[in-house]
């Protein structure tokens, strides 16, 4: 955000601010980790509100909980920002300062009324307003979420209308106030940083920059395309119209993890050539016609970085398994093999060209990373300490560089609509003891593990006339498939919720839209309309 | 909060019960009914979770009116509460006055410890294994003065201490207050005790009448730095056990840095052989309620708590109708006595668990948890209750406080010695011809007090009680001061003098004093939680004749435990644990030499 790919903030921030925000976001589950950050600031007096449709752990904590309707986030989010101006709560010298587009902004928001937010939201008003006088009084305030902001048609948008809340309070850029999209891996963030993103170099450089390009390949020594690639939804776009015709798919299961799984597997099967690389045999690779086995964490040498942005070591602790190798050695043997005089690098030879390149990783030696046990980009030299959190340029005065715009965001609805055939509205998510498809976490057994289930509120299960275990048929207009139910307090009527992690099971993305968003490339995963009925 | 909610229903009984201590539950999400906007929004967080002090007085609520707390009910209080089930279990069975389970009992509990063991305890139990209820052995119940005791406990009826009970026949259960205790000295030599048994403990008419509230007034007149100032000058020091000073006790309160701040007085009276306090509180309860105020207005502190014993119902409903009263006559809230300052206090029952009665732990107790003890430092002053600032004071203490206004400093540090001023209170039973609570000045010879309660014969006097020593008759000219029992390598502790008469055999009473606190170690710590079990195995082998090894191995085993529970526990519970078997291995009364 305001030019820099990642969370603006630090953990010991979340331990320290007076108020969280989790939207769309079930933490306690999905990210323990940073979980346990933010219960550490709750114990140490931060008020927290959570919004999301259900009231999922992360909620149980939550000072207050709006339960709103899948995908009404904007227009609650427009209603906070409204009231937040009307009270005259607005930071008016730090949006004066720091920040353009308010008046357009204003006058968008200004339709979005309590009662007209609690009308999309059916949230009460009261509970609005009460959100949006605390994060507009709050000293500090974290501002975090996660899928359920972005999985959806418009989550680009989703996100720009939390951004636009950040900027009305001044809510970025100071100690303890940021805004913050929790990353669910260990290296999400890292991969990004790397340029593992269609128009970025590593350092979210832009590809299509000239004087960058330059740069990049008088380094590499070669020319490099002037053009962004695909993101994944165009990448499927693409095997559709048969203009992709190979693949090379590294550390992903896009076979069981995108939406639409009947027409993922079409495409794949469609392909003249698909190379995987990875630490297991998945679904995807099964379809692969050549596989490459990969090195985990701790077979070979590099770095991980956090949500927080800390670049920290990772280091080989014993061989990889048979011909299993790092992919730093399967990389420069793949050039050599295409003909290519690639040497193969260490770790920190690699490492050290990326500093070369990457002028917020400058400042990361691998000896000062051992020392410090990790640094947060930016760090751009030798002699910075790194940056506990991003954008304090927004509080300069003059600001420095450009201020950090305001966007118009009209809140959507879902693409799939409600209607008497698919009258409920079925969202995903993930529960504690499972990690997304389940390739890494179904190989170990755990005491917490509910297969996949549907879940459904008491009230849907006494009308369906089904408890606990008892087998139901759930139809979309994509597929269906058919699942054991699991009454669930969490819910309300109308609301159905599956895990996403058991595909062999219950194959959730049969039933999931592949609308997805134009700017992010992301589908609508947590909005599905649903029919559900008893099977006897 | 990963409650997991259990998925059994709660009576209308035990709904009622916990509502009538926590009001109705406002939504689906906390117990109550499901309606259309619970789907949409909840409230809770730090309010809720601001409500775990609740834990016990719902809890108790639940066993007094079913005489159990069953899953549904467990259930209940952690929805209203947001405390996870498990947790609540944990709390619920950490103290022993709660049952849990389905199926309400009557429990007569009967107490074996060492004052009642030789007033007849054995036939009490046999009278009661052959009634309908379910029995259950007991610590000491501060009965002391008129054992052997029993405790009924009886579903939606409460509790009812009995004593003394005739060991030949149980009596009738009966829910009235005991009749006062018997106060064998002249009333002209007493000033801490002298309303027990003379002014009407439930009437505030009588206490003004009796010159109560004249401390309060004196302090107000000396201002809160005054009053401290006065408490100094009498160099009163704290009756609890640890004699600190309290002048500066109660100044590093006031002078504390926090805009919240608590007192409390620690009524949680359990040591065995000891029973002022129950005195105090049942036979002067406005006295308690004054000098709590006078607390809070010295300190600073707006709120306080007394906590008192579980096993004493006449104390608790006598302090709540002395509190009701003070309310109602403008002596506590928001501006006592139109002085100019706002004292809320409150009453805290507790539920059967010795180490409350250690500072920390009864912070812990207070706040909803497990009694376990905390590290020091923090010291309460800086951190306590609710990790606020607090001053905690034993009820002695704090009648010995308002004495010092009542009186004066000057007057007050005439009386006693020149280290140890003032009246101090000693429960004298056992094998005396008078026991009772005595009230002497400090420094009286330990001889002058055996005299007055009857003693002949003696075999060894244990002081402080189960946490104190033995000593001989040889030191009956040791003077009852601070200086004068620490010379002497001894203790007044809690005050408790348990008589033990040439007869005794002593294999059982340390048996019985090491069986105690096993029972009442918290587990925290592993030297206190460990080392109680060994030692106790070591006595019953050695009371049995089956040692591991010679007896002078038991003796070092003995000796080894003692050091690391002393050295390494984390509260004076397991410090102390070993220090009465210790002096009677001393005195040569444990049976493995000397």
């Amino acid at each position: 955000m305001f030019g820099a790919g990642g969370g603006t903030s630090s953990y010991k921030e979340i331990e320290e601010t007076d108020l969280i925000i989790m939207w769309g976001s079930n933490a306690r589950d999905a990210h323990p980790i940073f979980f346990q950050h933010a219960l550490k600031g709750i114990h140490n007096g931060a008020r927290m509100f959570a919004v999301d449709p259900r009231r999922t752990g992360t909620a149980e904590w939550a000072d207050v909980w709006l339960g709103i309707d899948v995908g009404s986030d904007i227009a609650l989010a427009n209603a906070v920002g409204r009231e937040i101006i009307e009270q005259g709560m607005a930071n008016r010298e730090f949006i004066d300062a720091a920040t353009i587009g308010f008046d357009e902004y204003a006058a968008c928001v200004d339709s979005y009324t309590l009662e007209r937010a609690e009308a999309i939201t059916r949230v009460p008003a009261d509970a609005i307003r009460q959100l949006a006088h605390e994060y507009g009084s709050a000293e500090t305030a974290q501002l975090c979420w996660t899928l359920g902001i972005t999985e959806h048609h418009n989550g680009t948008d989703n996100v720009l209308a939390l951004i636009n809340l950040a900027l009305l309070a001044g809510h970025v850029g100071r100690y303890g106030s940021g805004l913050v999209p929790i990353r669910g891996q260990n290296n999400v963030q890292g991969g990004g940083d790397m340029g593992a993103l269609p128009n970025k170099f590593p350092g979210f450089q832009d590809v299509e920059d000239h004087e960058t390009r330059v740069r990049f390949e008088s380094v590499w020594g070669g020319p490099v395309p002037n053009k962004a690639g695909k993101h994944i939804s165009l990448m499927h776009e693409a095997m559709d119209e048969g203009e992709l015709r190979a693949l090379f798919v590294l550390g992903e299961n896009p076979l069981q993890s995108e939406a639409d799984g009947k027409a993922m597997k079409r495409r794949l099967e469609n392909l003249d050539f698909m190379v995987v690389q990875d630490i297991f045999l998945t679904a995807t690779a099964e379809l692969a016609d050549v596989v490459l086995p990969a090195a985990g964490w701790g077979e070979c040498e590099g770095t991980f970085t956090s949500s927080e942005r800390r670049v920290q070591r990772v280091r080989k602790a014993i061989e990889p398994p048979g011909d299993a190798e790092g992919d730093v050695e399967l990389l420069s043997r793949l050039a050599r093999a295409m003909g290519h005089e690639w040497p193969t690098p260490s770790a920190e030879e690699a490492w050290d060209e990326l500093r070369r390149l990457s002028p917020m990783h400058g400042g990361m030696s691998y000896s000062r990373l051992a020392e410090s046990g990790g640094l947060q980009w930016p760090c751009p030299d030798d002699g910075h300490p790194g940056s506990i959190y991003l954008h304090a340029r927004l509080w300069e005065r003059p600001v420095g560089g450009a201020p950090a715009p305001f966007h118009v965001v009209e809140w959507v609805a879902p693409v799939d609509t409600l209607t008497e055939e698919f009258p409920m509205r079925l969202t995903t998510g993930r529960r504690l003891d499972s990690y997304n498809m389940g390739v890494q976490s179904g190989r170990y057994s755990s005491p917490r593990r509910i297969h996949g289930v549907l879940d459904l509120s008491p009230e849907d299960g006494a009308s369906l006339g089904v408890a606990d275990g008892q087998q139901v048929k759930v139809t979309s207009r994509r597929g269906s498939i058919e699942a054991p139910v699991r009454i669930e307090r969490s819910l309300r009527p109308g609301l159905a919720f599956m895990a996403v992690h058991f595909p062999d099971d219950t194959d959730v993305n049969i039933l999931t839209v592949d609308a997805w968003d134009p700017k992010s490339g992301t589908a609508e995963f947590k909005a599905t309309a649903v029919r559900v009925e008893a099977l006897s | 909060m990963d409650i997991r909610a259990l998925l059994v229903q709660p009576t209308e009984t035990e709904r009622s019960a916990v509502d009538g201590v926590l009001g109705s539950a406002d939504s689906g999400w906390t117990g109550g009914e499901f309606s259309g906007l619970d789907g949409h929004v909840a409230y809770g967080g730090q309010a809720a979770r601001a409500q775990r002090h609740m834990l016990l007085p719902a809890l108790h609520a639940v066993q007094d009116a079913t005489g159990t707390v069953s899953k549904g009910a467990l259930g209940y209080i952690s929805e209203r509460l947001t405390v996870p089930p498990a947790e609540a279990y944990g709390v619920a069975t950490f103290y022993s006055l709660f049952h849990t389970g389905s199926g309400g009992k009557s429990v007569v509990h009967v107490c074996d410890d060492i004052v009642c063991a030789r007033q007849g305890a054995d036939m009490v139990l046999e009278q009661a294994e052959r009634s309908s209820s379910e029995v259950e052995l007991s610590p000491c119940l501060g009965q002391c003065d008129r054992a052997p005791a029993v405790m009924y406990q009886v579903a939606g009826q409460g509790y009812a201490p009995d004593a003394p009970v005739s060991p030949r026949g149980l009596g009738e259960i009966r829910f009235d207050d005991l009749s006062g205790p018997v106060i064998h000295q002249d009333r002209s030599e007493l000033r801490l005790l002298r309303r027990i048994a003379d002014v009407d403990p439930t009437s505030l008419d009588a206490y003004r009448k009796a010159g109560g509230y004249s401390g309060l007034r004196k302090a107000t007149e000396l201002g809160a730095e005054g009053t401290i100032a006065e408490l100094e000058a009498s160099r009163l020091r704290g009756r609890g056990g640890a004699a600190f000073p309290i002048g500066t006790k109660w100044r590093g309160l006031r002078e504390a840095v926090g805009s919240k701040k608590y007192v409390i007085a620690n009524g949680d009276e359990s040591e065995p052989g000891t029973f002022k306090d129950r005195v105090l509180m049942e036979g002067d309860p406005f006295s308690v309620v004054e000098a709590m105020t006078i607390y809070g207005y010295a300190t600073g502190a707006d709120h306080g708590y007394i906590y008192v014993r579980g096993e004493y119902p006449t104390a608790e409903r006598r302090l709540r109708g002395a509190i009701e009263q003070a309310y109602e006559a403008g002596l506590l809230g928001a501006d006592v006595a139109a002085a100019g300052f706002g004292f809320d206090l409150e009453v805290r029952r507790g539920a059967g668990a010795y180490i409350c009665g250690e500072e920390t732990a009864l912070f812990a107790s207070i706040e909803g948890y497990r009694g376990e003890p905390r590290q020091k430092p923090p010291f309460p002053t800086q951190s306590g209750l609710f990790g606020k600032p607090t001053g905690i004071n034993n009820i002695e203490t704090l009648i010995a406080a308002l004495e010092v206004l009542d009186i004066g400093a000057q007057t007050f540090a005439a009386i006693g010695t020149e280290q140890s001023t003032g009246s101090k209170l000693f429960c004298v039973s056992g094998d005396v011809a008078r026991p009772g609570v005595f009230e002497v000045p400090l420094g009286t010879t330990l001889g002058d007090l055996l005299d007055l309660a009857g003693a002949s014969e003696i075999g060894a006097v244990l002081m402080g009680g189960a946490a104190g020593s033995f000593v001989s008759e040889d030191l009956r000219e040791m003077p009852l001061s601070f200086e004068g029992v620490r010379e002497a390598n001894t203790t007044l502790g809690s005050g408790a003098v348990v008589v033990f008469d040439r007869s005794t055999d002593f294999g059982p009473v340390l048996h019985r004093i090491a069986r105690f606190f096993r029972d009442e170690s918290c587990g925290q710590c592993v030297p206190c939680r460990i080392g109680t079990v060994r030692q106790e195995e070591a006595l019953h082998r050695i009371r049995v004749g089956q040692t591991l090894g010679s007896m002078q191995d038991e003796r070092k085993r003995l000796d080894d435990l003692a050091t690391v529970m002393t050295d390494a526990s984390i509260c004076g519970l397991g410090q102390t644990a070993a220090t009465a078997i210790q002096s009677a291995i001393r005195l040569g009364l444990a049976g493995v030499g000397q």
